[in-house]
């Protein structure tokens, strides 16, 4: 049952766009839903679509899963839809029932509005499942080391972050191991009304958090063992470095935005 | 009638996935009641996975399991009731204690088997004495205790249940060799006394030739041989192939025979050794 959660959906590969620098590929990530959203045309939105789904092939990441990350937020996206059906009241009316009334500009704007929510997860889940975790945490430091000025803890944040990813397969991994010992005792926690089955948490909460904090305990000693005192002068095995791929990959990103200005100057006119 | 059978067990790890990975394979198995079973192997032969079919937490890829005759999974219901008559003990136990107090975490079992307060008052102070616990701890909690302790008391929350069948995960790991001498030897007291079953892993070959009266080898997912030590370490060869050693009296014997020395190689445990030195010692 715990086994099916999948965190941090990472698809490891070689493409070009796995080898993108990923500071560059989150700043494109921003570039990209920037594009989405002064796109106000279908034109300028297909312009978009046409470039997120060029990453996606050139990917190599099955088809499939493009479509497995749009499954959790299909409810978000009827619900959007049908928001702005049923509610967007001015324009040529189509339909008219009761009190219900759809008019052409709600059917266009509620498509819209999809295709944008959709061109946005897909951009999204290719950065996730392009790069590993570890990579992202790396970037988002660095990203926001100009904060340090300020008195962020960027780098500590990023070490939280780090931990926290670590560590979630293997709380899954414990949470799994109580739950089988607290079942051979007979703990039931299937069965039964709500009160019974949250009362049937206690036995697989307590041992979790007591060896949670077990575990951070053995954690933070091994890395003082290690000398780590904080993110003060300390190097890194893995440097990030920008190629020659990103600044293609910037300059093609540059394209597609103006494309994106253009098709909706194209629409105007037509 | 054995108290567990096996036809067929078969057990896969994440099934249809590319990580797939046959743990149990294909295992016809036959324990007769009354036994103490050791069960050896290397990490990863499928040991634990094995146990953990005995008492229906996991469910068999195909082949069936049979406790006292009666074939698990076939009603989900039944399946609480089946854990109550094997109960299983799983590595590193004290991570399951949970209760404000001792005595809570081991009436937790036979709390859940919903018997009478007397009757849970009665099976607690009865399974802390088997293991060795005073009775004076009872009200502290159970992270007060030292290591062994909490081994201890986790261990006589499971034995609270009375099973027939009583499975143990290494019992001993993680212990100095004082607290795991005194561990094995209160497991064994306890197979002495009640008469059930009693089945335990363990990496060392000196503790499971000590303590057993039979021996299961797993290897590979597959049961190498399951029979009584004798017979098993007879066939130390075979054992060391596989990476797992026979006691060290064992392999002692077999290079004294390999010398030339006059003397019986099936040996497993000091004591026998020490006997057959000084008889070959008096007769010289």
């Amino acid at each position: 049952m715990l086994k099916d959660i999948t965190i941090g959906q990472y698809f490891p590969g070689k493409s070009i766009i796995h080898r993108l620098d990923p500071r560059i590929k989150i700043i494109l990530i921003v570039a990209f839903i920037v594009m989405l959203f002064i796109a106000d045309t279908f034109f300028g939105l297909g312009v978009g679509m046409v470039f997120v789904l060029g990453a996606f092939l050139l990917s190599g990441i099955p088809f499939k899963m493009m479509l497995k990350s749009l499954k959790p937020l299909m409810p978000l996206l009827i619900f959007t839809g049908l928001l702005n059906l049923l509610f967007i009241r001015t324009g040529d009316v189509l339909f008219k029932w009761k009190f219900l009334i759809i008019t052409k500009l709600g059917v266009t704007t509620a498509a819209f509005m999809i295709i944008r929510i959709v061109a946005l997860i897909i951009g999204s889940s290719l950065l996730t499942y392009t790069t590993s975790p570890i990579q992202l945490t790396d970037a988002i430091e660095r990203l926001f080391s100009p904060l340090k000025v300020i008195k962020v803890p960027v780098h500590e944040l990023a070490m939280m972050m780090t931990i926290a990813l670590r560590f979630i397969p293997t709380l899954i991994e414990d949470t799994d191991k109580i739950m089988s010992a607290q079942k051979a005792r007979g703990a039931d926690m299937e069965t039964g009304s709500i009160i019974k089955r949250a009362k049937a948490l206690v036995p697989i909460f307590v041992p979790l958090i007591v060896s949670s904090f077990r575990r951070a305990v053995e954690l933070a000693l091994a890395m003082e063992c290690r000398c780590y005192h904080g993110g003060e002068g300390r190097t890194r095995l893995k440097q990030l470095k920008t190629s020659f791929r990103d600044y293609a990959a910037i300059f093609v990103t540059a394209v597609f935005i103006t494309g994106v200005v253009f098709a909706d100057k194209i629409n105007f006119f037509i | 009638m054995p108290i567990i059978k096996t036809e067929g067990l078969t057990y896969v790890y994440g099934e249809g996935t590319p990580f797939c990975k046959t743990a149990v394979d294909n295992v016809d198995l036959e324990i007769d009641e009354g036994e103490l079973v050791g069960i050896i192997g290397h990490t990863g032969s499928g040991k634990s996975t094995l146990i953990q079919h005995f008492n229906g937490l996991l469910k068999p890829t195909s082949g069936k399991v049979f406790i006292d005759g009666e074939q698990l999974w076939k009603d989900k219901s039944r399946l609480r009731d089946i854990r109550f008559k094997v109960g299983l003990v799983f590595q590193y136990p004290e991570y399951q204690l949970f209760e404000e107090s001792v005595y809570k975490d081991i009436a937790f079992g036979p709390k859940n088997m919903g018997l009478s307060d007397s009757e849970i008052d009665k099976r607690v102070r009865e399974s802390m004495r088997m293991v060795g616990l005073s009775e004076d701890i009872m009200e502290k909690s159970p992270f007060e205790l030292s290591g062994g302790q909490k081994r201890r008391a986790a261990i006589a929350g499971v034995m609270a249940m009375d099973p027939k069948v009583l499975i143990l995960d290494e019992p001993a790991s993680g212990l100095d060799p004082k607290g795991r001498d005194a561990i094995l030897a209160q497991i064994r007291e306890y197979h002495q006394q009640k008469k059930n079953t009693v089945m335990m892993v363990s990496h060392s070959m000196e503790d499971i030739a000590k303590h057993t009266t039979k021996i299961l080898v797993m290897n590979k997912a597959k049961v190498f041989c399951y029979d009584t030590p004798v017979n098993v370490f007879h066939r130390s060869k075979e054992l060391e192939q596989m990476g797992l050693a026979v006691p060290q009296i064992t392999r002692v014997f077999n290079r004294l025979k390999a010398a030339g020395v006059p003397i019986e190689d099936d040996v497993y445990t000091v004591e026998f050794g020490k006997k057959l030195i000084m008889r070959l010692l008096e007769n010289r």
